[in-house]
C-alpha cells in the first residue's frame, strides 16, 4: 500500500530529527522553535508498504499565527495524509497535548509519537503511555527521535492507523453555553451540507467560535447565507459570555481543552519526581548566560571566541590549500603550451574556482562553530537578549534568527535567512527583515574578506572578523530602522517565543550539519561558481587584441632582443631556472616581461569585461575601485564567491610574472593601486550591495517581484555611498 | 492575595494566572501557548533591557515582551 504519513507537532518537537531518522535525509535540525519553514518529502518502505513521509514545520494551534505554520496548517487540513504522526515533547506534555487535541477534534488519522522520553525522564517525569493511549484513542508510542529508539514500533503503529477504519472526532465539552450555540450550529450545519464533505460539523462550529479566519472564509465563499448564520450565532454567544463571564468564546474553548487535558493527565498518566516548575540545570545555566549584567559580555565574548578559533585553526589547512592549487597551476602552465586552454584552464578554473575552495577549511571551522551554537540553544537566548534591541529599530526578536541564519555570525547564507523570516508574524516587519538579512556576512562574501583581512590586515584577523560583524549588524539594524520609517511603516507585532532548553549537541549531529553545509559550499564552487568563472574569463579573454597591435608588442620584443648581445639571448634561451643568472640576462628577462605586462594589461583592457569596467571606472573611482575590481563586483551580482575568482583571474591575466605563485593575497598587497583604505571601501561595498542573484529570486518569491528590485537597488545605491564616503573622508583624512 | 500583571512581578515570583485580558488574534496566541487563568508561572527571569521577560509554566520556558505581559493578570500571595 502507498500512503502518505505527515509529521506535525509543535515547534522543536524533534520532527526533522525522526524524519531524518526515517528518510535517511540530512534536513536541518536545530535547538530553536522554527527552523523548518517549508515542507519536506521523504520515504520510508516497512513490510511492502510505501509511506511518503512529509515533514512539516512546527505549529501550536491548528489556527495558524505566521506563515510557516500556515504551511503546516493547509498541508494538515486540506491535504489529509492518510496517517499523521503527531510528534509530542513528552518533556513538556501539557502544552503539545493542546495541538494533539485540535487533531483528534478534526478527526484526523493520528498516531502520537511521544519523543524525548529522554529528556523527561531525566527530569523525572514517567509517562503511563498506555493509559494516555486509551485515554485519547490513539496509538501513543513512545520514542527518542534522536538516537532511532521505537522507529520500528512506532511505524508499525501508523500501519495499523493507515488500516484502521476512520474514528470518530474527539469530543471535547465546552460548557453549557457554547454546547447549545455549537448544537444550534450543527444543525445549520447539517442541514445545508455546509463544508460537510471536508470537516466533522462540529469543528466547522467550533472553528466559527473560535473565529478561525482561513474557515470563515471558505465558509463564506461557499455558502454565504450559512455563514453569516453561523457568524450571527457566534456574535450573540460572544456577547452573552462577555456580559456575565467576561471572556471571549475563544478563550473559553482554549480553556476546556486545556481542562480536558489536565484532567486527563491527572488520572495517574504522568508521575512527576519533582515541582515541575523547579529550576533543571538548562535555567541555572541561564542564570549566567542571559544575566542582565554578564549576559551581554558573554554573547560578545562568544562570538569574539568563535572567530579566535576559527581563524586560528583554519589558518594552516588554508595555507596548504593555496599551495595546492598554486602547485597545481604550475602543473598546468609546465605541462600544456601557451595558448587559450592553458588561458581557460590556469586563469579560469584554477584561479576561478581554487580561490573558493582554499577557503573550504575556514568555512568548515565556522559553520561547525555555529552548529555548536545552534544544537545547544544559545542562539534562542541570543534571540531573547536583543529582541528589545531590535524593537528600537523596528524589528522583531524572531528577526533575530534570520539575521544570524544570514550570517550575523560569518559563514550562513542570505537564502535559507530570508526563508526563516516566516515566522515573523506582521508582513511589515517581515519584509524589513529579509531586506536588510542579505547585509550579514555570508559564507560566500566570507572568502572575500578573508582575503582582504589576510592582504591588509593580517596581525589581527578574528578582531577584523569581529569588527566586520558588528558593522554589518549596525548597517543593516540602521537600514532596517529606515525602511520601517519610509516604505514599510507600521506597528510592531508582539514576541511570544519559546525558549527551548539547553541541549548537550551530539557528535555525530555537529559533524552532519558542519559536512552537509561545507559540501553545499564545496559543491557550489564546483558547478555554478565554475561555470560562472569560465563565463567571466571569456568576457575577459574576448575579444582579442587586433592582430595590429599584438604585431606592435611582437616588434618591440624583436627590438629588444636585437640590442641585447647575442651572448645573453642564449644564456636566457637555454636557462632552465636552475642556475642563477647574469646580472645582464636577468636585465633582459625584465625588460620582456614588462613588455608581456602591458600586452596582458591591454588585452584585458580590450576584452568584454575589460571594457566594462573601464566604463564604469569614472563613477567607481570615488570609491577607489580600479576597473579590475569592477569586473569582480560586476560577478559579484550572480554570485558573492565569483568576487575573490574573479579577482583571481583578473590580476592573473592582467599581469605576466614568471614567478606568479605568489597568492592572490601577496599580489593585492603589492598592488600600486591597493591601500588600507581601499580594501576598507571594497569591504563596506560588498558587503551592502546587491544580493546575490539567487537570494533576489527568493525574496520575490518570499514577498513579490517588486521587493526583489527594490533590494539590488536600494542596496547598491547604499554600499556605494557607504564606500565613497569611506573613500573620500579616509583620503581627505590623509590614509 | 492580590492581583497584578505580569509587568510588575519580581523575579522568582510565583503565581497563577487569573485572567489574560485579550481577545483576538495575540489573545489567541498567548492561550495556545498555554496562558490560561488557573495556570502557575513563575517568573524566570529578564532580558539585559528588562524587557522581554521569561516565565516558566506548565514544566517550559516562554518568554514575552512587557506589553504582553501587561495584559495578563496573575494572583500572587502577598
Ligand atoms: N534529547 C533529545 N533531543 C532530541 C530528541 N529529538 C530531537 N531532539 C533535539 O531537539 C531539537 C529540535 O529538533 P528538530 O528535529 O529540529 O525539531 P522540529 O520539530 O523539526 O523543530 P521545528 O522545525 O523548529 O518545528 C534538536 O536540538 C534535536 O537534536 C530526542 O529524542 N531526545
Ligand atoms: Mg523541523
Amino acid at each position: 500500500m502507498n500512503f502518505c504519513v505527515a509529521l506535525g507537532g509543535n515547534p522543536n518537537a524533534g520532527k526533522t530529527t525522526l524524519f531524518n531518522a526515517l528518510t535517511g535525509s540530512r534536513q536541518h535540525v536545530g535547538n530553536y522553535p522554527g527552523v523548518t519553514v517549508d515542507r519536506k518529502e521523504g520515504r520510508y518502505v516497512q513490510n511492502g508498504h510505501d509511506m511518503h513521509i512529509v515533514d512539516l514545520p512546527g505549529t501550536y494551534s491548528l489556527t495558524a499565527y505566521s506563515v510557516e505554520e500556515v504551511v503546516a496548517r493547509d498541508f494538515l487540513v486540506n491535504e489529509r495524509p492518510r496517517v499523521t504522526i503527531n510528534i509530542v515533547d513528552a518533556s513538556n506534555l501539557e502544552r503539545n497535548l493542546y495541538l494533539t487535541i485540535q487533531f483528534l477534534e478534526l478527526g484526523i488519522p493520528t498516531c502520537v509519537a511521544l519523543n524525548m522520553i529522554d529528556v523527561a525522564r531525566g527530569r523525572g517525569i514517567e509517562i503511563d503511555h498506555n493509559k494516555l493511549s486509551r485515554l485519547l484513542g490513539v496509538p501513543v508510542v513512545p520514542i527518542v527521535a534522536r538516537s532511532g529508539f521505537g522507529k520500528k514500533a512506532l511505524m508499525d503503529a501508523v500501519e495499523t492507523v493507515a488500516e484502521a477504519p476512520l474514528r470518530q472526532p474527539l469530543r471535547v465539552s465546552y460548557g453549557p453555553d457554547l454546547e447549545t450555540a455549537i448544537q444550534e450550529m450543527e444543525k445549520m450545519i447539517t442541514g445545508g451540507n455546509f463544508l460537510t464533505d471536508l470537516y466533522p460539523s462540529r469543528w466547522i462550529a467550533i472553528k466559527y467560535l473560535e473565529n478561525d479566519e482561513q474557515i470563515l472564509e471558505k465558509g463564506g465563499g461557499t455558502d454565504p447565507q450559512i455563514s453569516d448564520q453561523l457568524e450571527a450565532v457566534t456574535r450573540k454567544v460572544g456577547a452573552h459570555i462577555e456580559e456575565t463571564l467576561e471572556t471571549y468564546p475563544e478563550a473559553m474553548i482554549a480553556d476546556h481543552r486545556y481542562g480536558f487535558i489536565s484532567s486527563m493527565l491527572k488520572q495517574g498518566v504522568v508521575k512527576e519526581l519533582h515541582d515541575r516548575n523547579r529550576l533543571f540545570l538548562s535555567d541555572r545555566i541561564d542564570k549566567v548566560l542571559v544575566n542582565r549584567f554578564a549576559g551581554p559580555i558573554i554573547m560578545l565574548l562568544v562570538l569574539m571566541g568563535l572567530y579566535q578559533f576559527v581563524f586560528t585553526y583554519s589558518e594552516l589547512p588554508v595555507a596548504w590549500c593555496e599551495k595546492a592549487f598554486e602547485w597545481l597551476s604550475d602543473l598546468v602552465s609546465a605541462t600544456l603550451s601557451d595558448g587559450l586552454l592553458k588561458s581557460l584552464i590556469v586563469s579560469g578554473v584554477i584561479d576561478g574556482v581554487g580561490g573558493v575552495l582554499g577557503f573550504v577549511p575556514l568555512i568548515m571551522f565556522m559553520f561547525f562553530g555555529i552548529a555548536v551554537l545552534e544544537d545547544s540553544g544559545y542562539l534562542a537566548r541570543v534571540a531573547f537578549m536583543l529582541d528589545r534591541v531590535f524593537q528600537i529599530f523596528g524589528l522583531h526578536g524572531s528577526s533575530v534568527m534570520a539575521y544570524i541564519v544570514s550570517g550575523g555570525i560569518a559563514g550562513g547564507c542570505a537564502v535559507p535567512g530570508v526563508m526563516a523570516t516566516r515566522t515573523l508574524r506582521s508582513p511589515k516587519e517581515r519584509i524589513a527583515t529579509l531586506l536588510t538579512a542579505p547585509f550579514m556576512n555570508c559564507g560566500a562574501k566570507l572568502p572575500v574578506f578573508a582575503l582582504l583581512i589576510a592582504a591588509f590586515f593580517p596581525q589581527s584577523r578574528a578582531r577584523m572578523m569581529f569588527i566586520l560583524t558588528l558593522i554589518s549588524w549596525g548597517g543593516a539594524l540602521l537600514a532596517a530602522k529606515f525602511l520601517r520609517m519610509t516604505v514599510v511603516k507600521g506597528a510592531s507585532t508582539p514576541f511570544v517565543m519559546e525558549l527551548p532548553p539547553y541541549r548537550l549537541p551530539t557528535f555525530r549531529g555537529l559533524m552532519i550539519h558542519t559536512w552537509e553545509r561545507t559540501w553545499q559550499y564545496a559543491k557550489k564552487a564546483g558547478t555554478v561558481i565554475l561555470g560562472i568563472s569560465v563565463l567571466l574569463w571569456a568576457a575577459m579573454t574576448f575579444p582579442r587584441l587586433p592582430d595590429a597591435q599584438i604585431e606592435t608588442y611582437d616588434t618591440q620584443r624583436r627590438g629588444i632582443v636585437s640590442t641585447a648581445s647575442p651572448r645573453v639571448v642564449e644564456e636566457l634561451e637555454k636557462s632552465a631556472g636552475a642556475q642563477p643568472l647574469s646580472a645582464a640576462a636577468v636585465e633582459l628577462k625584465d625588460d620582456l616581461l614588462a613588455v608581456d605586462a602591458r600586452q596582458a594589461g591591454a588585452a584585458l583592457r580590450h576584452s568584454l569585461a575589460g571594457r566594462i569596467g573601464t566604463g564604469i571606472e569614472s563613477v567607481t573611482r570615488w570609491a577607489g575601485f580600479d576597473w579590475r575590481t569592477n569586473i569582480a563586483l560586476l560577478g559579484g551580482f550572480a554570485a558573492k564567491e565569483v568576487i575573490v575568482s574573479t579577482l583571481g583571474t583578473a590580476y592573473s591575466l592582467g599581469t605576466v610574472d614568471v614567478e606568479a605563485t605568489d597568492s592572490l593575497a601577496v599580489k593585492l598587497a603589492a598592488e600600486p593601486g591597493w591601500r588600507i583604505l581601499t580594501a576598507w571601501s571594497l569591504i563596506v561595498f560588498v558587503m551592502f550591495y546587491a544580493p546575490c542573484f539567487v537570494t533576489v529570486v527568493c525574496i520575490a518569491r518570499e514577498s513579490s517581484w517588486k521587493w526583489g528590485a527594490f533590494s539590488m537597488v536600494f542596496n547598491t545605491s547604499l554600499a556605494f555611498f557607504l564606500a565613497v564616503a569611506v573613500y573620500q573622508a579616509g583620503t581627505a583624512l590623509g590614509y | 492575595m492580590a492581583t497584578i500583571n505580569i509587568r510588575h512581578m519580581q523575579v522568582n515570583q510565583e503565581g497563577t494566572i487569573a485572567s489574560v485580558k485579550v481577545g483576538g488574534e495575540l489573545g489567541r496566541r498567548l492561550r495556545d501557548m498555554g496562558l490560561v487563568p488557573g495556570t502557575a508561572i513563575k517568573i524566570q527571569g529578564r532580558a539585559p533591557l528588562y524587557d522581554p521577560v521569561a516565565l516558566r509554566l506548565k514544566g517550559f520556558t516562554l518568554t514575552l515582551r512587557n506589553n504582553e505581559a501587561d495584559l495578563i493578570d496573575v494572583e500572587v500571595n502577598g
